[in-house]
């Protein structure tokens, strides 16, 4: 009797959980297919080409250009993610190799907090202390390209040092055992044994900390300045394609409102293709790790 | 300023909760973020005295305000310009308050006035510093607003240019980050709703707002019509108000909103 209460439940209960399952599932593709159907007037009515083609970024004159901006959301990207990495990386391995144990508990959980942080708070610090100290430097309005990669360097910095740890932490104990019994530093047995083991996994934490650095939108929105032009000169101002939407969506209608929402298209396309090529990479890292 | 800040709170959170279950009557107004605070705060002082009633005011710009009621949208469309002429078919506006925009800079800036010529010089970028403008000897930052803002559309008007003319060091989207934005930057120079300019100076923020063609940027100029740059909050109808809307809308246009108007630096409308 037990025994076919166990099965209804069993049942029911699997039931319950697909039905849970398909309903995320359902939601993005929901959240895609809403953004495809706001998007398509964009390409109906505008003209895809009008959004490579075109000379600037004025909606309400009819020119569409996105190039500006796509290329802006790229330079400010890959700043943050040259300053973050190197940052990341050597705090993860001073945490596993070097730290003693309590000082690495501290700093692990004072990177945890870093990660916690809303990044409307790293905004406003950036635009009451950051931009100001750059315009005094640097001349000019202070927000900039420059002011953005320094605020989502300091956003990312996290995401990639708990990641990298424990893609370094996942390096089996063998190869590290048999790089101590050779009789290499610390220094050797990190730069030629455990770094190039973790390699993959540490690629995928870069990655997938590209990818949050790509969909910020609050905090570069309040530093960079927002001025559609492409980027170069650092303490230029530029404006990221998160920035435009939060920027204009709440005064945009018609072509410039789906111009808006097929910039939104881009964006998803963009941090899908990079979680799936982090996902894929941290795939591989299991596999090796699993033949050891 | 409670109310004005309840305001706030009420827009976004109707903007949250924006399809939410409704019962009884439903009125929907949208348009101008200029607007939205005021027209909210009344909203909910209204809905205490009308419990069957409930008020949506949702945010989207003056063009969107415009737009949403010509197509039948929604039933009120709030506007923080007048109508441009191809707009005006079929639609009636009323003046729910006036407001202007207002050239502003920090505090410790030297200058205390710009002419139209002046001011529009400094934003389409053929004067770069202030010492051109009888100003100290340092570079203008020149702050501009995101395009389908109704201050961008009243500049340009004004100066008979188009939007793209215009040039820009830094684009500053809410009233309340050009106001930030301001407020970093001693040489900064920004446009924006002078209620809201007002409001944050008597507020202490240390911000100037400049003298546009010799006139003072204030409530008095503003209402006897001598500020060049004035502009009125508009509400919008068209062909089917229905007689919740009616009701709201008179209501708006009423006395009693009066105090409202002041608390957001507004300017209560000749009636």
């Amino acid at each position: 009797m037990f025994e076919r209460h166990y099965q209804f439940v069993d049942r029911a209960g699997a039931v319950v959980l697909r039905g849970c399952g398909v309903v995320s599932a359902s939601v993005v593709l929901l959240i895609v297919g809403f953004l495809m159907w706001k998007a398509w007037p964009a390409a109906t009515e505008i003209g895809l080409l009008h959004f490579v083609g075109d000379t600037g970024w004025h909606p309400t004159e009819g020119a569409f250009s996105l190039v500006a901006m796509a290329l802006a959301t790229v330079a400010v990207t890959l700043g943050a993610v040259l300053l973050a990495a190197p940052l990341g990386v050597a705090s993860a391995a001073f945490t596993r190799f070097y730290a003693p144990r309590w000082v690495a508990g501290v700093y692990r959980r004072g990177v945890e907090v870093l990660a916690g942080i809303p990044s409307v708070v790293f905004g406003f610090w950036g635009l009451v202390t950051l931009v100001p100290l750059i315009a005094r430097w640097g001349g000019g309005a202070g927000a900039s390209l420059l002011a953005a990669v320094c605020v989502l360097t300091l956003m990312i910095l996290p995401t990639i040092a708990l990641l990298s740890e424990t893609a370094l932490g996942a390096v089996s104990g063998d190869s590290q055992r048999g790089a101590a019994a050779l009789g290499l530093g610390k220094w050797a047995m990190l730069r030629r044994v455990l770094l190039p083991a973790a390699l993959p996994g540490l690629a995928s934490a870069v990655l997938l900390a590209a990818m949050r650095a790509v969909g910020e939108t609050m905090a570069v929105l309040m530093v960079a300045g927002n001025v559609v032009r492409l980027p170069g000169n650092p303490l230029a101002p530029v404006r990221v394609l998160t920035a435009n939407i939060a920027l204009e969506m709440g005064y945009a209608y018609g072509p410039h409102r789906a111009a808006l929402f097929l910039s939104g298209v881009l964006l998803l396309g963009l941090v899908a293709g990079g979680v799936l090529l982090a996902d894929l990479l941290g795939r591989r890292e299991r596999q090796a790790v699993r033949r050891g | 300023m409670n109310v004005w800040r309840l305001g706030w709170l009420g827009v976004l959170l109707a903007t949250l909760v924006g399809c939410g279950e409704a019962s009884g009557v439903h009125v929907v107004l949208t348009g101008s973020s200029t607007m939205a605070p005021l027209v909210q705060a009344a909203a909910q002082r209204y809905e205490l005295e009308h419990l069957e009633v409930r008020i949506d005011v949702q945010t989207g710009g003056s063009s969107r305000g415009i737009a949403d009621v010509a197509k039948g949208l929604s039933e009120v469309g709030m506007t923080s310009r007048a109508l441009k002429e191809q707009e005006k078919a079929g639609l009636t506006q009323h003046v729910l308050a006036r407001d202007g925009v207002a050239f502003v800079v920090h505090e410790s800036n030297g200058v205390e006035g710009l002419t139209r010529e002046q001011a529009k010089a400094i934003f389409v970028g053929t004067v770069t510093n202030w010492r051109e403008v009888g100003g100290a000897d340092a570079p203008i930052v020149v702050v501009n607003r995101p395009e389908g803002r109704s201050e961008l559309d009243l500049v340009s008007v004004f100066w008979g240019v188009k939007p793209s003319a215009l040039k820009a060091d830094v684009i500053g989207g809410e009233n309340q980050q050009a106001v930030k934005l301001v407020v970093g930057n001693p040489n900064a120079i920004v446009y924006l709703s002078m209620g809201t300019a007002a409001y944050e100076k008597s507020a202490g923020t240390p911000i100037k707002l400049l003298n546009l063609d010799g006139v003072a940027a204030s409530v008095k100029t503003l209402l006897d019509g001598t500020y060049p740059l004035g502009r009125p909050l508009v509400l919008v109808t068209g062909g089917k108000t229905g007689a919740a809307a009616r009701d709201f809308l008179d209501y708006l246009l009423s006395s009693e909103v009066d105090g409202l108007i002041e608390e957001g630096s507004f300017v209560v409308p000749q009636r």
